[in-house]
């Protein structure tokens, strides 16, 4: 059921914040007051549907603006953080989503991770503390001003949602248009390209957002629990797309909670943990294992 | 011990988020970000 229900959720979820149907008909944005809230996914908020604001995004607008800390944006890193954990990114993140589709396409070759995953996956906190926070704070012009360094040079969901409907609907954008909007073209087509062989590996590799809430996920109301009837199959890992060794880890930062390895575990040892509940994550054979 | 504390770190993580929140709110961050949001992000689509 939940393999049918997550992909029903995450398109109504995006759906519902990027359901500003004009700004898709007219080329313009939407610039109500639903904007001062950020949603929990990576959603550009020049997307021409965008109702909310992205995270990333606000969290450089405030950065570049001369302030050193946004209360603000962590408020909200740490509201959505602290409840979900990476649940957000498995069923709210309109990226994912599109990288989820992506991954449907029927191709010869596809494996879950790039050569270099395990050294790999820290890429994503290196581009959180060099991209979205030291050079939008520190890298400034004569005039003090920053710019959102990974919405301008990595992001490829803005390109996707916002850069290529914008330009597409506006003569003017078109013909400023250039080098920056190749490049970023051109990595949107390297991630997608990559989504089709490989399982989401903007969230894998790069994405800050996702960074940030696998800070959350050992610690999120939302967690997963393996219970003492573990037997050590490894079924969970083998349906794990995100590569994790899910009996030992279950609350991994990698987990996006797409709920794979409850579905695939023999011995119904995999269970969602309730809120607040005191139960200890790990099952008994591996803590026999780690004591001996 | 532990189970409190797997009980306790994620409220307090909420309490902590909902004063960030007010305290953003209070010191015109709100407003930071929905005036960036309203215009198009020229850098965010690629013109720069």
């Amino acid at each position: 059921m939940v393999r049918k229900l997550r992909p029903l959720v995450q398109i109504g979820f995006t759906a519902v914040t990027n359901g500003y149907v004009f700004g898709f008909l007219t080329g313009k944005i939407y610039t109500g007051p639903l904007k001062t809230a950020c949603v929990p996914g990576l959603n550009c908020y020049s997307c021409p549907g965008a109702l909310g604001s992205c995270p990333i995004g606000a969290l450089q607008a405030v950065l570049t603006g001369g302030s050193r800390f946004s209360f603000y944006v962590v408020g909200f890193l740490l509201l959505f953080g602290s409840i979900f954990g990476r649940f957000i990114c498995g069923w709210l993140c309109p990226f994912g989503l599109v990288q989820d589709l992506l991954h449907k396409i029927p191709v010869p070759g596809k494996r879950k991770n790039l050569p270099g995953h395990r050294p790999l996956v820290w890429l994503k906190y290196g581009i959180l503390a060099v991209f979205v926070v030291l050079l939008p704070m520190f890298a400034v012009d004569g005039f003090g001003q920053s710019k959102p360094w990974f919405c301008q040079y990595i992001c490829p969901s803005g390109t996707l949602m916002a850069g290529i409907p914008l330009v597409a609907s506006s003569e003017a954008l078109q013909a400023a248009a250039g080098a920056l909007f190749n490049w970023k073209v051109g990595l949107l087509i390297v991630t997608v390209l990559l989504a089709v062989w490989i399982y989401r590996p903007f969230c894998k590799y790069v994405c800050p957002l996702g960074a940030v809430y696998s800070f959350f996920n050992s610690i999120a109301c939302y967690r997963y629990r393996v219970e003492d009837t573990c037997i050590r199959c490894g079924r969970c890992q083998e349906a794990c797309q995100m590569d994790i060794r899910v009996w030992e880890k279950p609350n991994s930062p990698e987990c996006i909670r797409c709920g794979a390895c409850i579905q695939a575990c023999p011995v119904h040892a995999l269970k969602r943990d309730p809120l607040f509940s005191p139960k200890a994550p790990v099952c008994s054979n591996v803590k026999k294992k780690e004591e001996g | 011990m532990k189970a409190k504390r797997r009980v306790i770190l994620p409220g307090l993580l909420l309490v902590t988020g909902i004063c960030f929140l007010a305290a953003g709110i209070y010191r015109g961050e709100a407003q930071t970000v929905w005036i960036k949001a309203i215009y198009i992000c020229l850098e965010c689509i690629g013109i720069g």
